[in-house]
């Protein structure tokens, strides 16, 4: 009995053995071959100068204060754009768990941002924000909520805001869509029952809605968070980075540390320490959000 | 299924994608080229879909060759200014297979050539061939690096001044300004005529192009690059100045504040639509702002003499310019070097540079007293010779990719109020010349 099956696991594993070859010679080699480069000063304009500094490029990072700054901006562009695209998102979700006539459409609708691709979707926000031709100025100014327009992505700190609304506008309907199907898996069963004992909406919301939705926020937190974090085409295309570096986010350092000056030990060194920060952080979610909830 | 025909099969697959994987990293290495019959060649050419040549005329150029060559396939890609060096940069660094033929920016040339990316030309090119071309000293420095030569010079540019004449004689002047002072005071009338906004639009944003603009004013208020070779020196008097200038005339709405987020073609955009008195190109825009269907401003746009500051025409300097040009390089890794070479030389050959001279002037001294294209391009041409002495190249090394984002930072730094533009500069020559040690190193 005991032998079968073992027989049964060896034969399964040997099927799985083709996709892990696959995966391995797309994934895990290359993750290792950079880790490699990243322990070599390898600089593309100097080819014959590649020594091996073994830790040196993580240590040179943790000195460099524009590679800090970089991280801080990408923290501050996760923080930002997460959290309105979860309250925005679960806000919609609800409305949408709703019955009420043109529902469909309305669902068809919302998602309708998540369909466009990145880039074209920023190339939209640029125009929009557009100093001599955008919409945005146009409608302030029919508003009268400006009074001549406004060069918007020229200001640093508005800049990165605009960025963030950007990524709001375009990432929001993920997160509905993952907060609507939650929802739907609720039982009505269990409203019945709070009403029943008395529950009021709110209460209901607080202790039925909120913990059954867990799960659903693990996986927002999660996907959100990662993508957040090393967001890179919106920012290449709307600001490249500009003004005086105010929306250089971490990934776009990197890009340009790698293809810009060609310093491939250093770029590779901070890729893997995004790769840290983001694995940290998703650990850090799945122990506050991972834990089960028992109905 | 026996034990023994299950481990069969499952042996049997993994055999399978192991095989199909290594066939698939080889597939990749051999040319598509190779495997047809010997005479089909395939070419590929990349370019830039920014100022010089359109893309349509490129395009034309390679089918020319392409009927010149029976069996010879030219497939051309083009990217913005801005993602070429990357592009290259990769497909360079991966072999350089992916092109055989390069649209190179001088500034990159040094670098490119450093990581022996490059086709040696040294020998392709005759004295003759030197001695043919506008100026042997300034076009010849775009492809040179350590005294090899790695291309053919493809586009002389500069920065060009450009002004709305209705606009300035509604304001009641009769004479584009000579001086960057003058200028002000005539944006002011203008703006206080209520004529324009923002009467000056220039390409500040964090990108190459600042600094082209930036080189511009630096030797327009007297300042220079370099102090000896190798020792930047863009903080000095005339150059903090410049940024000051720059701080200045944002600050008082005379240059368009859009100015610090825009590159060329925004400047383009802004200056066709009317909504710009001045503004500082190349050459491509006289043509593409005097076509009504391209331009609100057609048969308005002017162009003068590049402005400097009043105190460098004392020193009786009229003029100073950005002189940035382009070559073309054939890849060190291409596997048909020499028709490359031969598709490089038709494209920058005087009868192709003749024949589509209408944004983008030929490199070759014979073009401007040939009556044909003087008859074609009456203004660019007298105003190329005009301004082409008063040109300054940027600095060419290896890091300048690493440089050129240090000197857009510095003035970003101004513009956003973050330092003063003195003690910006100073600072931005201090990584420069730092960064020029570490290569030392």
């Amino acid at each position: 009995m005991r032998d079968s099956r073992w027989q049964e696991y060896r034969f399964a594993y040997l099927l799985i053995i083709p996709s892990l070859v696959l995966l391995s010679g797309i994934i895990l080699y290359p993750i290792l071959d950079n880790f490699v480069i990243s322990l070599y000063k390898y600089d593309l304009t100097k080819p014959w100068f590649r020594p091996f500094v073994a830790l040196g490029n993580y240590q040179d990072l943790i000195h460099n204060p524009e590679f800090w700054a970089s991280v801080g901006r990408a923290a501050y562009f996760t923080a930002a754009s997460v959290s309105l695209e979860v309250i925005l998102g679960l806000a919609i979700a609800l409305f949408l768990n709703m019955q009420f006539p043109g529902r469909g459409i309305l669902k068809t609708l919302v998602i309708l941002p998540w369909a466009v691709p990145t880039v074209v979707s920023a190339i939209m926000w640029k125009w929009i924000f557009d100093a001599n031709y955008g919409a945005l100025n146009g409608l302030l100014l029919q508003l009268g909520v400006i009074n001549q327009y406004q060069a918007w992505l020229t200001r640093p700190i508005t800049a990165m805001n605009l960025i963030v609304a950007a990524d709001v506008w375009h990432q929001t309907p993920f997160v509905v869509f993952i907060f609507l199907a939650a929802l739907t898996t609720i039982p009505d069963a269990l409203y019945e029952a709070a009403r029943v004992d008395g529950a009021g909406a709110l209460r209901s919301f607080q202790r039925i809605t909120l913990p059954l939705l867990r799960p659903a926020f693990l996986i927002v937190f999660v996907v959100r968070t990662m993508e957040a974090f090393r967001v890179f085409d919106l920012i290449y295309v709307m600001t490249g980075g500009g003004p005086a570096n105010a929306t250089q986010v971490v990934t776009y350092y990197t890009y340009v540390s790698t293809f810009s000056y060609l310093h491939l030990g250093d770029g590779a060194a901070q890729s893997f320490l995004v790769s840290a920060f983001i694995l940290v952080l998703s650990v850090a979610y799945i122990k506050l959000l991972g834990s089960q909830v028992e109905y | 299924m026996s034990r023994t025909s299950k481990s069969i099969v499952a042996a049997a697959m993994v055999l399978i994608m192991v095989g199909a994987l290594l066939s698939g990293c080889s597939k990749s290495v051999t040319e598509p080229g190779a495997s047809g019959t010997p005479e089909k060649v395939t070419l590929r050419f990349i370019g830039m879909e920014q100022a010089g040549m359109t893309v349509d005329e490129q395009k034309a150029v390679a089918k020319e060759f392409e009927d010149k060559h029976p069996g010879v396939t030219v497939e051309t890609t083009f990217v913005s200014y801005d993602a070429l060096h990357d592009k290259l940069a990769t497909a360079l660094a991966g072999g350089g297979t992916a092109f055989d033929v390069l649209v190179v920016d001088n500034t990159w040339m040094a670098e490119f050539a450093a990581a022996g990316w490059l086709m040696d030309v040294t020998d392709k090119i005759t004295p003759e061939m030197k001695q043919q071309t506008v100026d042997q000293d300034v076009t010849w420095r775009i492809v040179t690096y350590n005294g090899r030569l790695y291309g053919m010079p493809w586009m002389l540019d500069q920065k060009y001044f450009y002004y709305n004449e209705d606009m300035l004689k509604q304001a009641g002047f009769d004479a584009p300004p000579k001086t960057w002072e003058e200028m002000v005071k005539m944006a002011r009338g203008m703006k206080q005529k209520g004529i324009v906004e923002y009467p000056i639009i220039w390409s500040w944003a964090q990108k190459e192009a600042s600094n082209v603009d930036f080189v511009t004013l630096l030797y327009g208020f007297g300042g220079q690059l370099e102090s000896a070779p190798g020792v930047a020196s863009f903080n000095d008097d005339g150059a903090k100045k410049a940024l000051q200038f720059m701080v200045d005339t944002l600050k008082e709405g005379i240059s368009n504040p859009a100015s610090t987020v825009s590159v060329e073609e925004d400047v383009r955009n802004t200056f066709s639509a009317g909504k710009a008195a001045f503004a500082i190109n190349w050459l491509y825009m006289y043509d593409l702002a005097n076509d009504p269907k391209e331009s609100k401003v057609a048969g308005k746009v002017k162009l003068a003499m590049m402005p400097v500051s009043e105190a460098v025409l004392a020193k009786g300097i009229p003029s100073a310019t950005s002189n940035d040009s382009m070559g073309m390089a054939v890849s060190a890794g291409s596997k048909n070097k020499e028709l490359a070479w031969e598709f490089l030389h038709y494209f920058t050959s005087p009868e192709v540079q003749k024949r589509y001279a209408a944004h983008q002037l030929p490199i070759w001294k014979e073009a401007f007293s040939d009556p044909e294209l003087l008859k074609a391009q009456p203004v660019t041409t007298k105003m190329f010779m005009e301004q082409f002495p008063y040109g300054h190249v940027k600095v060419h090394v290896p890091y300048y990719m690493e440089y050129s984002k240090i000197m857009q930072l510095s003035m970003q730094y101004a513009f956003s109020g973050q330092k003063t533009p003195a003690q910006s500069l100073d600072e931005a020559v201090g990584q420069v010349n730092k960064l020029a040690q570490q290569y030392k190193q």
